[in-house]
């Protein structure tokens, strides 16, 4: 049988289906006896005292594994069991009602559940998560439900889950783990960001592939194509296990040109860079040989936390970021929130419509304290290294005079003060509103250089929220209206000498490299883990020859066209067998 | 019994980050402490009950300490206050 989910991690593996299944927490609702009464209150502090212990051997392998970080929202958990006020009034409860602890301590937590909801705060509700978590890891030591150890396991397995947890990831034992596939989940649930992180292929939201599989079936999981196969026959078998030695064998010599130069094969050097989150990023950057840093999302500096990044703290990471890229570029993009991308301490008022709505520089321009402290320390951090501002969400050219004005103000500030920055700093736009692309010939006066952000340059132009399952396939990047714009705004950046990169999906596509090389893109920024794949294609080809496939793919009329052409040159460059 | 009554001044009020510092703050001390808000109570030791009282920017707070070293117990916490938590 096979069946089809969502790719979670790439990658190809064979392996025996480990199934992990947790079992059903069932309250006992009876009440209980006088003399039982102090057997409850002891199994109380048993469960507790259990809880606790898991809990700190859990943050001492999430510390190991994943670092302080990623283990920190343990820390919060361990507070929580330690807070008297939960165990007293859980004693209390099954004194006075003379009910089963379980009863009873289901019944506390759902009531800090209920307040916790009932206050209007963001923090809170990622907060009730947690309770609920806590909650449920003492409702189960209370009830002697022990979890399948899956820390210590004898032979290589794939995991079979409905979903799986912070907790449980961080005590899985990583040497014998060797896939996940999930019930439920997408690109960017936990499953996923651990799978990649761990470099294990994953398939997720496979529905109710726990019930499908058994025990020790044989799985073949392609984390590539998002196929899982049970039990396939000898010829699959064979099949894949070929497939898996030349995948392996590909991904073994691509890791060789981590060192060789981005060039085309007429020599034409086309930069190959990393998007990143922030300075804990930059290493994967340089591990998989990045030229540079194409768009740095400053706003994870001002996410998860409880009030505004000062000046000192930005520029400090900004400094870092710089300074371990050794002199290459690094696009730094000014604050991009509003929209999904909420701040606890920031109240915005809700909108119907947040992507057309009050967010990025629109916000920043109205908060211009806020946005001159991040330019500040940007420009500050310009002496470390090559540092390029950007500007996102610009819909006309008055957004970016308006925006320039503020960085002028705020350099002759830092003049005034004798403080050093880069005097020569560049400065250019994120292209992702379409009257951005169609006047790229009046922006690109204001600025140095180009970089489009093709997921919300699609979502716009196609009329397609990308969050929307039912209109997915219409989220069309190569589609031909969207191709045009792209193809403009390069055109415009080249007519006067300067450059276009691109920071989106598309970027790190391997089928749209061909392309968007023949159009003539200077510089491609996606995730590290693209990089090596996006820059072999490009050392095998000469640009003449792309922007013959550009060319043609341009003439066609449908983007199921286009992209099956791009697939087919793709595949003619048979990059599988070349040898560098 | 010693107490005394401050205004919340720092952005994020007692959530998140400053909460954990402020029972964390409190459990030092041995005495019993409560902090309170329009009439309703919670133990400044729980952080459960200190996160579901939902106290924000603005709010003016009562805190009450009952023990041996009730006057540094409440002293601490208003000086945690008033410095913001060292929030910007």
């Amino acid at each position: 049988m096979e069946y089809n989910g969502i790719i979670g991690s790439d990658g190809i593996v064979i392996g025996k289906a480990y199934i992990y299944k947790k079992e059903m927490m069932i309250i006992n609702h009876n009440t209980i006896d006088e003399s039982d009464l102090n057997e409850e209150l002891n199994k109380v502090e048993t469960a507790l005292l259990l809880s606790k212990s898991q809990i700190n051997e859990i943050i001492k392998q999430a510390t190991k594994e994943f670092g302080q970080e990623e283990a920190s929202i343990f820390d919060a958990h361990m507070m929580m069991l330690e807070d008297p006020e939960l165990i007293t009034r859980i004693k209390e409860m099954i004194i006075k009602e003379k009910i089963h602890s379980s009863n009873a301590a289901n019944k506390i937590i759902e009531n800090y559940i209920g307040m916790f909801s009932n206050i209007e705060d963001e923090y809170l509700k990622e907060r009730t998560a947690d309770i609920r978590d806590v909650g449920n890891r003492l409702i189960r030591n209370l009830l002697g439900i022990t979890d399948q150890d899956i820390g210590k396991l004898d032979s290589d397995v794939i995991i079979v889950a409905h979903d799986l947890t912070p907790s449980d990831t961080a005590l899985m034992d990583k040497k014998h783990v060797k896939g996940f596939v999930t019930n439920i989940g997408g690109r960017t649930s936990h499953t996923a960001i651990m799978a990649r992180s761990l470099e294990i292929p994953a398939i997720l939201g496979l529905c109710n592939i726990t019930k499908k599989v058994q025990n020790g079936d044989v799985l073949v999981l392609d984390g590539n194509t998002g196929s899982l196969s049970v039990n396939p026959n000898e010829r699959t078998l064979l099949e894949y296990q070929d497939k898996i030695v030349r995948y392996n064998n590909f991904k073994n010599k691509l890791k060789d040109i981590v060192k060789l130069p981005s060039v085309t094969l007429d020599g034409r050097h086309i930069e190959i860079a990393a998007n990143i989150g922030g300075p804990s990023e930059v290493d994967s950057a340089l591990k998989y040989g990045g030229d540079g840093v194409g768009l740095y999302r400053t706003e994870f500096l001002y996410m998860d936390r409880d009030h505004f990044p000062s000046e000192e703290e930005q520029f400090e990471a900004y400094k870092v970021v710089a300074e371990k890229m050794e002199g290459k570029p690094v696009i730094v993009r000014t604050l991009d929130i509003g929209g999904d991308k909420k701040l606890t301490y920031l109240p915005l008022p809700e909108e119907l419509n947040p992507f057309l709505g009050f967010r990025a520089i629109r916000l920043c321009f109205e908060m211009r304290d806020m946005f001159k402290t991040q330019l500040k320390a940007i420009l500050r951090a310009s002496i470390y290294n090559n540092i390029l501002i950007m500007y996102p969400m610009i819909s006309s050219v008055d957004e970016v005079i308006q925006a320039n004005k503020v960085l002028e103000e705020v350099k002759s500030e830092l003049r005034a003060k004798d403080i050093a920055f880069d005097e020569k700093i560049k400065c250019g736009v994120m292209i992702e509103i379409p009257s951005a692309a169609m006047t790229a010939d009046l922006i690109i006066k204001e600025v140095d250089f180009f970089s489009i952000g093709t997921n919300d340059l699609c979502q716009y132009t196609l009329a397609v929220d990308r969050m929307n399952e039912k209109i997915s396939n219409l989220y069309q990047p190569f589609h031909p209206g969207v191709l045009r714009l792209i193809k403009n705004v390069i055109d415009e950046s080249h007519k006067v000498g300067k450059f276009t990169g691109m920071c989106g999906e598309m970027a790190g596509d391997p089928v749209a490299t061909l392309l968007l090389l023949g159009l003539g893109l200077d510089e491609f920024s996606m995730s590290a883990s693209s990089l090596l794949m996006i820059r072999k294609i490009i050392r095998n080809v000469t640009l003449p020859e792309a922007k013959k496939i550009a060319e043609h793919a341009l003439t066609l009329s449908t983007s199921a066209q286009i992209q099956a052409y791009c697939e087919k040159a793709l595949k003619e460059l048979n990059l599988m067998n070349q040898e560098e | 019994m010693y107490s005394e009554s401050i205004e919340i001044q720092n952005k994020t009020g007692l959530h998140s980050r400053p909460a954990a510092i402020f029972v964390q703050t409190a459990t030092k001390f041995k005495s019993d402490i409560t902090i309170e808000k329009d009439s309703k109570q919670a133990n400044a030791k729980s952080i459960l009950s200190l996160l579901s009282m939902g106290v924000s920017m603005g709010n003016t707070v009562k805190i009450t300490a009952v023990g041996e070293d009730e006057n540094q117990a409440v002293a601490t916490l208003i000086e945690l206050i008033q410095s913001k938590f060292k929030e910007e």
